[in-house]
C-alpha cells in the first residue's frame, strides 16, 4: 500500500518559505495515503497561480493547465475515467475570479471531483494585486487607496449555488484539513474544500495570526449539524465566511455520472471504440 | 420535360415552411432524384420570412439553382421577396387567403390552400395541400409522399395520416382542374438508386460516432448545435457523454481533460466560440493533447450574421492562438467528406498529438442534400503512440519523473500514458517543460522542445488535400473551398458550353498548407481565381503567405453578403476574366 512518501516527488516547490500552500500539499498527500490510493490512480488538475503549481509537487498524474480552467479540465478527466480519483486545485483568483463561472456550474453539474482552493485573499504569482476574496478596504497594488469592491465569500456562494459537500480549512490546522480532504474525496459528487492559506509575501493583513484569531472552528460546536442547509447558510453569514470544518453535506444529491443515460460502469478510457456495424446501419438508415 | 427543377416554398418562420420543404425533398430523394436544399432563415424564432429552396435533378448538383421554377407562397411577402427569382414563365402557387399579386413574368395559380386544409380537418395542413399541388405540376403522383407522411404522423394515429394524404390529394386535384399539370414542368423519370439525404452536420455527427468519439463537451451555437443534439441521442448506445457546458472555454478545456484522460473527445462550435477557445487550443498544442474542434463557420465579425453563409474564420483558425503550436486544419466540402474528415481528424490528432480543426460553413453544415451511402469501413481508428506496460519502468510508480511523456524523438511524437496506467505517472503543463513534463525554462531545453513539437507536422501528408478536376491548360482554373464546390462545378459546365477550357481545384486542408499540390494544380492555367465567402480573400492571402508559385497572378471572387454562391456568379466572373 502506498504511503505518504509515495505521493512525494523530488521537485522542490518554488513557493516562498512559510507559504500556506506547503501544508495544503502535505495534507492532500496524507489524505490520499490514508484513503489507500495509489499514485497512478490519482490525477491532480490545477490552474495558474503560485497555488496552481501544486499538481507538479505531488507524485500522481498531474495536469497544470490554463488560468481559471482547472474545473472543466478535471471534469473532463473524470468523465473519461470514472475510476480515477480526480482533484482540482488552485488559488482564489484562479477559482473565484477568472474561473467563477466554472465553479458555479461544477456545483450544479455535480461531477464527482474534489476541488481544493488555496485562498490567500490576494494574487500571489502576479505579485500582489487584490483578489475577489480581498476584503472591502483592503490595500494591494491594484487598490492603493483601499478596495472599493466587496469580497466574495466562497462558502456563501457555494451554498447559494446548491453545493452537496462544503468544507473550509486552515493551513495551520493540518489534522482537520486532512480529514476534510478525505471526506471530500469520498463524497460521491462535487466537493469544495476552501482553505485559508496565507501568502506571507504579499498579504500583510490576512496572516497566520489573523486567521488564528478570526476563524470559527465548527468542530468546537458540539451541536453543529452539517446536514442542515439552513443552519449552514446562517453559520457562514454569521461568521462572515470564516467558519472552518465540515459546513454542509447533502446525502441526497446524485452525482452527474450516475445520471448520464447509457453511461457504462467501465471507464470510457477502456472502451473498445470500434462501432458495432448493426448500430451503424441503424444510424445510417435514419438518413435514408 | 425537365432534367432538373428548382422549387421553393416560403412563408413566415414557424408556419411549417421547413417541414414542407423537408417532406418534398425527402420524398424526391427516396425516388432516386438528387436533391439539394438550402434554407433561408433569420435568427428570429417565430415570424420573419423564411424559405426553403430545393433543387431536384437527374444528375448531381451541390448548389442551389440560379432561379426558381416553382414557388409556393404562404404569404404576399414571399412573392414580394422571391418573385424576381422565379424564371420567365415559372409558376407561383399561392394561397387564395391573402389575395396574391404576382409579377407579370410568372404564371400565378391561386389555390385555396387554407380552405382545403380546413375541410380536411385543420388549417395547419395547408402545406400538405401545397405539396399535392406541386406534385400535380411536376407530373408526379401523390404516392411518393405516403411513406414520408406515415413516418411523420403514424405515431399520432392512422386518422392523421389519412387526413394528411387527403389534403395532398385534394391539392393535387384542385391544381389539375386549374390545368396545372404542364408537361413542360414534368420531371424526367429516374430509375432510382436510393441514396442518403443529410446535412454536413449530420455527417459530422455520424463521423464522430463511427470514429469512436465518446466525450463531447460543447456550447450551443448556430450552425453547430445539431451535432451535439444528434450525439445526445446516439451516445447512450455506446456509453458516451455529451456535456452542454457553461461556455466554450469550458467546452475546450473539458475536451482537453477528457482527451488527457484517454477518451476520444471533441467539441463543435462556430466563429465566436472558436475565438473563446483559442487560449485552450494553445494549451492542447503545448501539452500535446489530441483534440478535435469542429468550426461550422457563419457570418462574422462578432455576432455578425448568425444564420447566414460565410467562410471567414480561416485566418483565425490558422493563426488564432498565441505562441506557436503544431496544428492541422481540414476543410471538407460535402457531407461525404465531412464524414471521413472527422475520422481523419481523430487519427491525425492522436497520431501527431495536436489540435485538429475541421472547418465547414453554414451552407455545408445545414444544406440537406443527396449523399452517397456512407460506409463504416471508410473510418478507421488509429490511436497513435500509447504506452503499454512494457514501456514503463517498474520503478516508475514509486519514482515520479521516470516516465518521459515528452521524450524527444525523431518524429517529435512521444508515447502517451493515461491516468490509471500503473508506471505512467507524469506531470503535464502548459509551462515549458522537460521530457518528463516538469517545468523547465532553460534556453537549450526550450529550443529542443519547440523543435520537437513543431517537427511533428513535417511528416504530415493529407491525402487529397487538393482535388483537381477538369481540362489541362485551362483558360480558367477555379480554386474553391467548403460548400462552394457545387456552384463551381456547375459554373464549369456553363463555361464549357461556351467553348471554354476550365478546371476546378478544391482545397481539403489548409494546414499543413498544400503548396506543392496547388503548384501542381495551377500548372498551365491561363487564369486562376479563388472563390471564397469572405471580404478579405483569406485563402488567396494564404497562397501568398505560404508562397504558392505565381500567387501574384491569382484573382479573387468574393461574396460576403450572407448568401451562398450561385453558379451564375462564378460563370459571370470567369467570362469577364477571359
Ligand atoms: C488568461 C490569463 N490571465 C492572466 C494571467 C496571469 N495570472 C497568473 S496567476 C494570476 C493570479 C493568481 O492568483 P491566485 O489564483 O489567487 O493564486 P496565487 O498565486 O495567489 O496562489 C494571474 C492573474 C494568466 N496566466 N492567464
Ligand atoms: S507569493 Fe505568496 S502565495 Fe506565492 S508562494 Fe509566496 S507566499 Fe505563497
Amino acid at each position: 500500500m502506498a504511503t505518504v512518501k509515495d505521493f512525494r516527488n523530488d521537485v522542490r516547490p518554488n513557493w516562498c518559505p512559510g507559504c500556506g500552500d506547503f501544508s495544503v500539499q502535505a495534507s492532500i498527500q496524507r489524505a490520499l495515503a490514508n484513503l489507500g490510493k495509489e499514485p497512478h490512480e490519482v490525477a491532480v488538475i490545477s490552474g495558474i497561480g503560485c497555488s496552481g503549481r501544486i499538481s507538479g509537487y505531488i507524485n500522481s498524474y498531474g495536469f497544470h493547465g490554463v488560468h481559471g480552467r482547472s474545473l472543466p479540465t478535471a471534469q473532463g478527466v473524470k468523465l473519461a475515467n470514472r475510476d480515477a480519483t480526480v482533484i482540482a486545485s488552485g488559488g482564489d483568483g484562479d477559482g473565484f475570479g477568472i474561473g467563477l463561472n466554472h465553479f458555479m456550474h461544477a456545483v450544479r453539474r455535480n461531477v464527482n471531483i474534489t476541488y481544493i482552493v488555496m485562498d490567500n485573499q490576494i494574487y500571489g504569482l502576479t505579485k500582489g494585486q487584490h483578489s475577489p476574496t480581498s476584503a472591502h478596504g483592503f490595500t494591494a497594488k491594484t487598490t492603493p487607496k483601499g478596495n472599493i469592491e466587496n469580497a466574495l465569500i466562497p462558502t456563501q456562494v457555494a451554498l447559494g449555488a446548491g453545493i452537496g459537500f462544503l468544507a473550509q480549512g486552515f493551513s495551520s490546522d493540518v489534522k482537520q484539513l486532512v480529514s476534510l480532504i478525505e471526506q471530500g474525496i469520498e463524497y460521491d459528487g462535487f466537493s469544495l474544500i476552501n482553505v485559508f492559506s496565507p501568502c506571507v509575501t504579499y498579504n500583510k493583513v490576512n496572516t497566520y495570526d489573523w486567521y488564528r484569531e478570526n476563524v470559527v472552528n465548527l468542530e468546537q460546536r458540539g451541536d453543529y449539524d452539517p446536514t442542515d442547509r439552513a443552519l449552514a447558510m446562517r453559520t457562514v453569514i454569521e461568521t462572515n465566511g470564516l467558519a472552518t470544518g465540515l459546513i454542509y453535506r447533502d446525502e441526497t444529491r446524485v452525482s452527474y455520472q450516475e445520471q448520464i443515460p447509457g453511461y457504462t460502469k467501465e471507464p470510457i478510457v477502456h472502451h473498445n471504440l470500434q462501432l458495432d456495424s448493426e448500430l451503424f446501419d441503424k444510424a445510417v438508415k435514419q438518413f435514408a | 420535360m425537365l432534367d432538373q427543377l428548382s422549387w421553393k416554398v416560403g412563408g413566415q418562420q414557424g408556419e411549417g415552411v421547413e417541414s414542407t420543404g423537408e417532406t418534398f425533398a425527402v420524398a424526391l430523394n427516396r425516388k432516386g432524384y438528387y436533391v439539394y436544399s438550402f434554407r433561408h432563415f433569420s435568427s428570429r424564432i417565430k415570424g420573419g420570412h423564411s424559405n426553403d429552396k430545393v433543387r431536384v435533378s437527374v444528375d448531381q448538383h451541390r448548389a442551389i439553382a440560379d432561379y426558381t421554377d416553382v414557388l409556393l407562397a404562404f404569404d404576399q411577402e414571399t412573392i414580394d421577396l422571391n418573385g424576381d427569382d422565379v424564371r420567365e414563365g415559372g409558376i407561383i402557387i399561392a394561397d387564395e387567403k391573402f389575395k396574391p399579386v404576382a409579377p407579370e413574368h410568372a404564371r400565378l395559380f391561386v389555390v385555396p390552400l387554407t380552405k382545403i386544409a380546413e375541410d380536411c380537418g385543420s388549417a395547419i395542413m395547408k402545406n400538405m395541400v401545397s405539396l399535392g399541388a406541386s406534385a400535380c405540376v411536376l407530373g408526379l403522383g401523390t404516392d411518393i409522399f405516403r411513406p414520408v407522411v406515415e413516418e411523420r404522423f403514424l405515431r399520432k394515429g392512422q386518422k392523421v395520416v389519412d387526413q394528411n394524404m387527403e389534403a395532398i390529394q385534394r391539392g393535387f386535384d384542385y391544381m389539375a382542374e386549374l390545368g396545372g399539370a404542364d408537361p413542360e414542368f414534368a420531371l424526367k423519370p429516374i430509375d432510382g438508386t436510393p441514396r442518403l439525404f443529410m446535412t454536413g452536420n449530420d455527417a459530422l455527427g455520424l463521423g464522430a460516432l463511427a470514429a469512436g468519439a465518446r466525450v463531447m463537451p460543447a456550447y450551443p451555437i448556430t450552425p453547430a448545435s445539431d451535432v451535439m443534439e444528434y450525439l445526445i441521442k446516439k451516445f447512450p448506445e455506446v456509453g458516451g457523454v455529451v456535456v452542454q457546458t457553461e461556455d466554450e472555454i469550458a467546452a475546450m478545456t473539458m475536451t482537453i481533460g477528457a482527451a488527457y484522460g484517454g477518451a476520444r473527445a471533441f467539441t463543435c462550435t462556430s466563429g465566436p466560440g472558436l475565438a473563446l477557445m483559442m487560449e485552450a487550443i494553445g494549451l492542447s498544442g503545448m501539452t500535446e493533447t489530441p483534440v478535435v474542434i469542429i468550426d461550422t463557420q457563419r457570418g462574422g465579425p462578432s455576432t455578425g450574421l448568425p444564420t447566414k453563409q460565410e467562410q471567414s474564420d480561416f485566418l483565425a483558425a490558422l493563426f488564432g492562438t498565441h505562441g506557436e503550436i503544431p496544428k492541422i486544419v481540414l476543410t471538407p466540402s460535402t457531407p461525404e467528406e465531412c464524414y471521413t474528415s472527422v475520422g481523419e481528424a481523430f487519427n491525425l490528432a492522436e497520431k501527431y498529438q495536436c489540435p485538429v480543426i475541421v472547418m465547414t460553413d453554414l451552407q455545408l453544415s445545414l444544406s440537406k442534400q443527396t449523399t452517397d451511402v456512407l460506409k463504416l469501413e471508410d473510418i478507421t481508428i488509429d490511436r497513435g503512440l500509447i504506452a503499454t506496460e512494457s514501456d514503463f519502468n517498474d520503478e516508475g510508480e514509486r519514482q515520479s519523473g521516470e516516465f518521459k511523456r515528452y521524450e524527444i524523438t525523431e518524429s517529435g511524437v512521444s508515447k502517451r500514458a493515461f491516468p490509471g496506467a500503473k508506471g505512467g505517472v507524469h506531470h503535464v503543463t502548459g509551462v515549458e517543460h522537460m521530457e518528463n513534463g516538469r517545468p523547465f525554462e532553460n534556453p537549450a531545453n526550450r529550443q529542443k522542445m519547440m523543435d520537437k513539437r513543431l517537427r511533428k507536422l513535417e511528416g504530415v501528408e493529407i491525402e487529397n488535400s487538393v482535388v483537381r478536376t477538369g481540362d489541362e491548360n485551362p483558360d480558367v482554373l477555379v480554386i474553391g473551398i467548403g460548400a462552394n464546390t457545387g456552384a463551381i462545378s456547375e459554373s464549369m459546365s456553363l463555361m464549357r458550353k461556351d467553348g471554354m477550357k476550365v478546371a476546378h481545384a478544391q482545397l481539403h486542408a489548409l494546414l499543413p498548407f498544400p503548396v506543392q499540390q496547388l503548384n501542381e494544380a495551377m500548372k498551365g492555367a491561363k487564369k486562376v481565381v479563388v472563390v471564397e465567402n469572405n471580404g478579405t480573400a483569406q485563402v488567396k492571402r494564404l497562397m501568398a503567405f505560404f508562397d504558392v508559385k505565381h500567387h501574384e497572378d491569382v484573382s479573387s471572387l468574393l461574396k460576403y453578403d450572407g448568401t451562398a454562391f450561385l453558379p451564375v456568379d462564378i460563370y459571370n466572373y470567369c467570362k469577364g476574366l477571359v
